[in-house]
């Protein structure tokens, strides 16, 4: 580890709360492989498919009316920043999940715009993951991945997939989008799993 | 260390062990105080694989962290730590094919410069568009270039100039809107592959220009930097 001659840098604040090599913003950067897609909330609708006995599904009537949890919690990005105490609210994966029963250990989100990313589903139990429509008290933004995307804070954000429309559970992992693309299977901000053979 | 504009600077680095990249990839750099503490920031690769050295453009950001350091403090000799080449998929080489379009908004030139520069190496035989959107002429980087660019018969470039154009300024004036975007794009039914490069606001609104002309959204890829600014 060389030092850089003449570089001083911040230091954070709550340096406890954030991981290694991340920094802390206030902003809300914007990442997306692609255009930003614009569903119509009646074309709208999340599935579970996969390893169930049948599919499941809701339309954004019924979703809007599932049980929503308001979550605070800080979320890290691969590319470096972290943003401290954002809020969100949505439907808790538990809830979602306990409608489809299943041996899957895996699932594999999926997307308006075709982008994926896959998370064990031990990750996505035990009030760990949502699916949020709202963040700060408005309705989510498309450029935010609304009508709702996965949170995941847990993992870095690319896990917490925009514009989800459903989970694919399997009985064997998939890489996703990014983890085809060089980023890493698991994704723990903590150990700083940023790519493949962190 | 090439001065672009007075925020952007081009540094060109001399790498030990350099795996080499693909046109469009990113690096990490990591920057250490003298009491161990580190950050890193990501910065897209502005030279081409066949390029002698490796070089990176830097916008200065008044509230960064790491760029102020890159444009401000760091001298030739210095020394840095760099991760990479990072990312596969804002990549662009022949098997990529075309027609290609880029796009770019400010210091968004960045990788197209990397492409740009790989297309003429490889001999490349994809026609290619670049539009290119910045304040002022003097705060358009790699303005030579691009003029050089502009002679190759396979490049059009085309640059609009938001803020302050010259009286006798040929090119377009004004931000991208979808007039422009059609003017300057690909037409839909040439089927292009399409990658936009610059601040999330630009990116956003050249994006869904292009979906609403009727561009195909699996063939448009984007990188964007900063925040939404809320």
């Amino acid at each position: 580890m060389a030092v850089s001659r003449g570089f001083v840098g911040r230091r954070p604040a709550e340096s406890s709360r954030v991981p290694p090599g991340q920094y802390v913003t206030r902003d809300f950067p914007v990442l997306s492989a692609g255009p930003t897609p614009y569903t119509p909330l009646d074309k709208w609708d999340f599935m579970i498919r996969g390893l169930v006995n049948r599919p499941v599904s809701w339309s954004w009537q019924a979703f809007r009316a599932l049980p929503h949890e308001k979550v605070t919690v800080d979320i890290h990005c691969v590319t470096k920043w972290t943003k401290l105490d954002t809020t969100w609210s949505g439907v808790s994966l538990d809830t979602l999940l306990d409608a489809a029963p299943t041996q899957a250990s895996h699932a594999l989100a999926f997307c308006d715009g075709g982008y994926t990313t896959n998370v064990p589903l031990a990750d996505l139990r035990g009030g760990k993951a949502w699916i949020v429509d709202e963040y700060d008290g408005q309705p989510l933004d498309p450029e935010h991945g609304g009508p709702a995307r996965l949170l995941v804070p847990h993992l870095y954000f690319w896990k917490s997939a925009k514009w989800i429309r459903g989970l694919e559970l399997r009985a064997a992992d998939q890489p996703g989008f990014w983890e085809m693309f060089g980023y890493h299977n698991y994704g723990d901000p903590w150990k700083e799993q940023r790519y493949q053979g962190d | 260390m090439t001065v672009e504009t007075p925020r952007v600077k081009t540094i060109t680095l001399e790498l030990q062990d350099w795996p080499g990249h693909r046109a469009g990839q990113h690096v990490d750099v990591r920057l250490t105080a003298p009491d161990g503490y580190q950050t890193e920031r990501s910065y897209s690769i502005a030279s081409a694989p066949e390029d002698a050295y490796v070089s990176l453009t830097v916008e200065r950001l008044d509230d960064g962290e790491v760029s102020p350091y890159l444009v401000d403090e760091l001298r030739p000799g210095d020394e840095l730590e760099l991760r990479g080449p990072v990312g596969g998929y804002f990549a662009w080489d022949e098997q990529s094919g075309g027609p290609l379009f880029l796009v770019a908004g400010g210091s968004g030139l960045a990788p197209f410069r990397s492409m740009l520069r790989h297309h003429r190496a490889s001999g490349s035989s994809v026609p290619v568009r670049l539009l290119c959107s910045a304040r002022s002429l003097e705060l358009l980087i790699y303005r030579e270039e691009l003029r050089k660019l502009a002679a190759d018969d396979l490049v059009e470039v085309s640059i609009t100039l938001t803020r302050d154009a010259p009286d006798d300024w040929q090119g377009y004036r004004g931000r991208i809107d979808p007039m422009l975007l059609s003017t300057t794009a690909w037409p839909v039914t040439e089927d292009p592959l399409t990658y936009i490069c610059g601040p999330t606001a630009f990116v956003e609104t050249a994006a869904a220009g292009l979906v609403a002309l009727g561009h195909d959204p699996g063939r448009i890829r984007t990188e964007r930097f900063g925040g939404t600014g809320r």
